[in-house]
């Protein structure tokens, strides 16, 4: 499956490229992913949330970068769901704002995991996107991801709609939400 | 804390919910001292505006008292004490559409924008109490409300003005004051204004401020019409006379200069047939606005003129006369008030006493006894043109 969409957010190239270059940065907006560590400068660990309770797990490596311009990376190894993405950041006709384009690449393997992976991946994986580099826009231009009574919990995947009823959370709500 | 609800198509109910909370670091929390009910409150009443569920919480307009700030909000912007009236869109101030002043298009407002973004192409920003697609915030018909970027979008009071004064620089008289702007008012315009509602009665006293030669009312309700008449302005009930006829007499066959649709989506008249066609089709859904009123107003505009639209529209028309528009050069602007950009300058307008919000307050009720505002707003009982709510 091939996936792509792009973002306009009003900063500075150099501070767009550098958040995502920090790839631990990523679980901020990205909707399934749970943890990225750094295991060396090109090298990560990649976690994603996935149904049953199991996470799905890989490797990744750059593979190649143009500092300010461009990322890409690809998982290595045995990966759960075999993935590469390009990220690009391009300066924006109005000179202040970079856009920002991403390809993703993953290939959804057989059997009951990867059944459920599809599953769970692929509801409306084009728009799970777009919501990512949404929020992507929100932590950089606004300092976080963006929370409403109806959808107070930010980066909840696949609860953003329906929403609960807009009105205050309660004590417990807040707790679970905390959680999450 | 007291709140009221939507409880379902028709209806809304007062309700004993939890206090809100700070969820973002730029928010605040409101103790709420006035509010009021809207005639864009109506259309999420009557289910126009899809989207809304059984719990949320009503209200755009609402002002009050700073009680907790969050810790991303500077203190020289805000703190616990101030006295603030709160805008209905909420705005980050950082995004492209904030940095050009076009708050209610906010990029990063509404948490909700994916499915703002398949009805509207491009998703708009958060509101209070104005639906999930409006990114499902609550609204200030309450004793409490948590106000999002607070350092961006609250004006503070500091005068001893009266919560009455200044309650209506959240939505209506902004929202008035932008359909007149929008016109380009020259001093030898004539302004019609469909709707004598209390967004149409603020485009009516906004397009004299901008000076406009002449200002015409247009409505169906004799106490409406009355109200505008008292403020100066010419008043043409369209049960009445033909709405065309008369505004070719009063303009001297020319057609009004600039005209401003401050009706929008639920907009009734008495005959046509073309009323009749758009409340079926819009009964069962095949198109979700009654866009009387726009259509009259471009048919009856001056070619050349502009037809500035500030009633709220939800989704999808027809029979929009296109050739009236191409064909005679006409100019139609709109938008959700931008409401940040307007609140100081309106706000020296009050001080200075040239328009006078108070004017169109007809009713003042506790907050519990909303439910009855919103059956004599929408009934048009007991002459009720503005409702001010006290939590
Ligand atoms: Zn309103
Ligand atoms: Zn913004």
């Amino acid at each position: 499956m091939e996936l792509t969409a792009a973002t306009t957010v009003r900063r500075a190239g150099t501070e767009v490229y550098a958040f995502w270059r920090d790839l631990q940065n990523l679980p901020t907006f990205m909707a399934h992913l749970e943890q990225v560590r750094a295991t060396g400068d090109r090298t990560s660990h990649w976690v994603a949330g996935a149904p049953f309770g199991r996470d799905v797990e890989w490797d990744a490596e750059i593979v190649d970068e143009v500092p300010g311009e461009k990322i890409a990376w690809r998982s290595t190894g045995n990966a759960d769901v075999p993935n590469a993405g390009t990220v690009r950041f391009v300066p924006a006709p109005d000179g202040v704002s970079t856009e920002v384009h991403v390809a993703l690449v993953y290939d959804i393997p057989g059997g009951a995991v990867g059944k459920a992976v599809a599953k769970y991946f692929g509801e409306e994986p084009h728009q799970q996107l777009d919501d990512d580099l949404r929020r992507f826009k929100q932590v950089l231009e606004t300092g976080e991801v963006v929370r409403s009574d109806g959808a107070p919990w930010g980066k909840r995947a696949r609860k953003e709609f329906p929403q609960r009823p807009a009105q205050p959370l309660s004590d417990a709500e807040l707790a679970e939400g905390a959680g999450q | 804390m007291r709140a009221n609800t939507w409880a379902g198509r028709n209806k809304v109910e007062v309700r004993d919910l939890p206090d809100p909370k700070i969820l973002n670091k730029r928010d605040a929390i409101v103790g709420i001292t006035s509010t009021a009910i809207c005639g864009s409150d109506l259309h999420l009443v009557d289910g126009y505006v899809p989207t809304m569920q059984d719990g949320d919480v009503m209200g755009h307009e609402f002002m009050g008292e700073v009680i907790e700030v969050g810790s991303g909000v500077p203190a020289d912007t805000l703190r616990v004490g101030d006295r603030v009236v709160v805008p209905f869109p909420i705005a980050c101030g950082a995004c492209a559409a904030c940095a050009a002043e076009l708050y209610s298009c906010c990029e990063n407002s509404n948490p909700n924008a994916g499915i703002a973004e398949k009805m509207f192409g491009h998703p708009v920003a958060g509101i209070f109490g104005y639906s999930h697609l409006t990114g499902g915030f609550a609204g200030g018909q309450a004793q409490y409300a948590r106000v999002p970027f607070a350092d961006v979008g609250p004006l503070k009071i500091e005068s001893d003005l009266t919560d009455e004064q200044v309650l209506f620089l959240s939505d209506i008289l902004p929202t008035g004051y932008m359909g007149a702007e929008m016109c380009d008012i020259r001093p030898s315009d004539v302004v019609a204004v469909w709707g004598a509602g209390p967004v149409g009665q603020f485009a009516m006293d906004s397009a004299r401020v901008l000076g406009a030669a002449k200002v015409i009312a247009i409505d169906r309700e004799p106490y409406r019409l009355r109200m505008a008449e008292q403020a100066g302005h010419i008043p043409v009930n369209f049960d009445d006379v033909d709405v065309r006829l008369r505004l070719l007499e009063l303009t001297g066959g020319r057609g009004p200069d600039r005209c401003i649709d401050a009706v929008g989506m639920e907009a009734t008249h008495g005959s046509a047939h073309i009323a009749a066609y758009d409340r079926i089709k819009q009964a069962v859904r095949s198109e979700t606005e009654r866009p009387h009123a726009l259509r009259q107003a471009i048919m009856s505009c001056r070619s050349g003129g502009v037809v500035s639209v500030i009633g709220v529209y939800g989704g999808f028309l027809d029979k929009f006369p296109a050739g009236a528009w191409m064909n005679r050069s006409l100019t139609l602007r709109t938008g959700q008030c931008h409401v940040q950009r307007y609140m100081k300058p309106l706000l020296r307008r009050i001080e200075r006493g040239e328009i006078d919000p108070t004017r169109i307050i007809t009713h003042r009720l506790p907050l519990d006894e909303a439910p009855h505002g919103y059956d004599i707003f929408k009934n048009k009982q007991d002459n009720c043109e503005k409702i001010v709510l006290k939590p």
